[in-house]
């Protein structure tokens, strides 16, 4: 491999099993449950899938929730509209971190 | 024959493959490219569909019961949607059901014992006998399902069918691939969006969409790519939702449809290099449980030409049904009952994920 992420990754995400199955069969079963119909609808968890996915930046996860999303009847502009509000957390989090830097700025300065 | 120029103008998306003389225009050519693919997942991953079958306990693909004959009365449309598998479009004037095939068409619909008159095309209405067609199968009682692309009712001749349909009970199927505007038209053409809306507003003011079985508005939606249908019920409570808040348009009922890879769409899968993605989806999303209400096990279909065959995807790809005389004047039920269901790689759209049928989803 001369390269981080590699695509025929994905298909065999499985293959973790191989050192823990039971961890692995504990970790897909619970996977599959949370994105059944439920409270939210399969649609609304995979707009939130996605808006993750980009936050924690998983090439993966963005093309697995794209076309979940797709699927579960979503379009373009929902998705932009999602991949947004994550971008403003993620974006609000970094600036709201500058109040910690305004009071260090204000301690050490006259 | 219908003469272009008397055609209402409506959104286009492309033009027909038949019309661009283009080698995909042919059903032989259409069964080709996805032989050709190097296919991988389904029970067997042999590709082969009656394996699959087979391998499910379904070693022959029988007939159940004829309950719908779906007539296709042409393929004259006044649009040109990117994904359509019957290609097609304002110029396909010559192949349009004449008043002989019509009529064999009913006294086939008297002996068949089915209770369902489905209409299609092209736009069924633009045909010349598409209200003697409907107005002979309201009259024998039958549950007459109009396949609708919407735009066609804001078109002047064609402008009174709400209310004529609402006074026969004819059930209006409408193609709507999504509640907003941004798939809709990248689909069915600019401007299709709107002009759906509008037809909605005209079909709700008829008494469509309010509940009454005589005057049901149903809407079909097939996915605006190379992806799956949703969850049916799921998103009809969202469709509900959305159209009623945004345009105060209501309807019935949702069916999601999945696009099968042939004619227009199959060309877009080509052009965007997805057929092999988008077959082993199907393939991999393959579902056992659909095969029992797979649509060719209840439904006889009839094209323009009085032709028979077990589905309008069978028919587009000129498959004819596997009898000695395959056409509408010499229909006989007992031996539809015993035929055996052709079947190719297309047929995979049907069983894939919750299922596929004219009817929405089937598992």
């Amino acid at each position: 491999m001369d390269h981080y992420y590699d695509r025929s990754h994905l298909p065999r995400f499985g293959e973790i099993a191989e050192g823990n199955q039971e961890l692995a069969d504990a970790f897909f079963s619970y996977y599959n449950k949370v994105f059944e119909e439920g409270a939210l609808t399969a649609r609304e968890k995979a707009l939130i899938a996605l808006a993750v996915a980009n936050t924690v930046q998983c090439p993966y996860c963005i093309d697995t929730y794209t076309t979940a999303c797709l699927e579960t009847g979503s379009d373009l502009e929902q998705m932009t509209e999602a991949v947004h509000v994550a971008t403003a957390i993620r974006g609000g989090a970094a600036l709201v971190h500058g109040v910690q830097m305004l009071d260090q700025v204000k301690r050490l300065t006259m | 024959m219908i003469t272009l120029d008397t055609l209402p103008q409506g959104p286009r998306a492309t033009s027909s493959l038949s019309f661009r003389a283009v080698p995909l225009a042919h059903p032989g050519k259409q069964l080709r490219v996805l032989d050709a693919v190097d296919t991988s997942g389904g029970p067997t991953n042999s590709g082969q569909f009656e394996l699959d079958l087979a391998s499910c306990g379904w070693p022959r693909l029988k007939p159940d019961r004829l309950e719908i004959v779906q007539i296709n009365l042409g393929k004259l449309c006044n649009m040109t949607c990117r994904h359509c598998h019957v290609d097609a479009g304002p110029d396909r004037v010559d192949e349009n059901m004449d008043r002989t095939t019509v009529e064999a068409c009913l006294r086939a619909i008297d002996s068949s014992g089915a209770r369902v008159v489905d209409l299609t095309g092209g736009a069924p209405e633009l045909n010349p006998n598409f209200e003697f067609l409907v107005e002979e199968c309201v009259q024998r009682g039958l549950r007459v399902l109009d396949r609708c692309n919407l735009t066609i009712l804001l078109t002047r001749p064609y402008s009174h069918l709400p209310e004529w349909f609402a006074e026969r009970g004819v059930e209006v199927v409408c193609s709507l691939p999504h509640y907003r505007k941004i798939g809709t038209d990248a689909q069915r053409g600019d401007g299709t969006y709107h002009k759906s809306i509008q037809a909605l507003k005209r079909l709700n003011q008829a008494g469509y969409g309010q509940g009454d079985p005589h005057r049901k508005l149903v809407l079909v939606a097939n996915p605006v790519g190379a992806f799956l249908s949703g969850n049916q019920s799921s998103l009809e409570a969202e469709w509900k939702t959305a159209l009623a808040r945004n345009h105060n348009v209501r309807f019935d009922q949702l069916l999601t449809l999945n696009n099968l890879p042939m004619s227009r769409y199959l060309e877009w899968l080509m052009e965007t290099n997805q057929v092999k993605l988008y077959l082993n989806r199907l393939l991999q999303a393959f579902n056992p449980s659909t095969i029992a209400g797979l649509m060719c096990r209840n439904t006889l279909s009839i094209s323009w030409d009085g032709y028979l065959y077990d589905c309008d995807f069978n028919q587009q790809l000129e498959m004819t049904m596997d009898i000695p005389r395959p056409h509408v004047t010499d229909f006989d039920l007992g031996i539809w009952q015993d035929h055996a269901i052709r079947t190719a790689r297309h047929c995979y759209g049907c069983t894939a994920g919750a299922g596929s049928s004219c009817g929405g989803a089937i598992a």
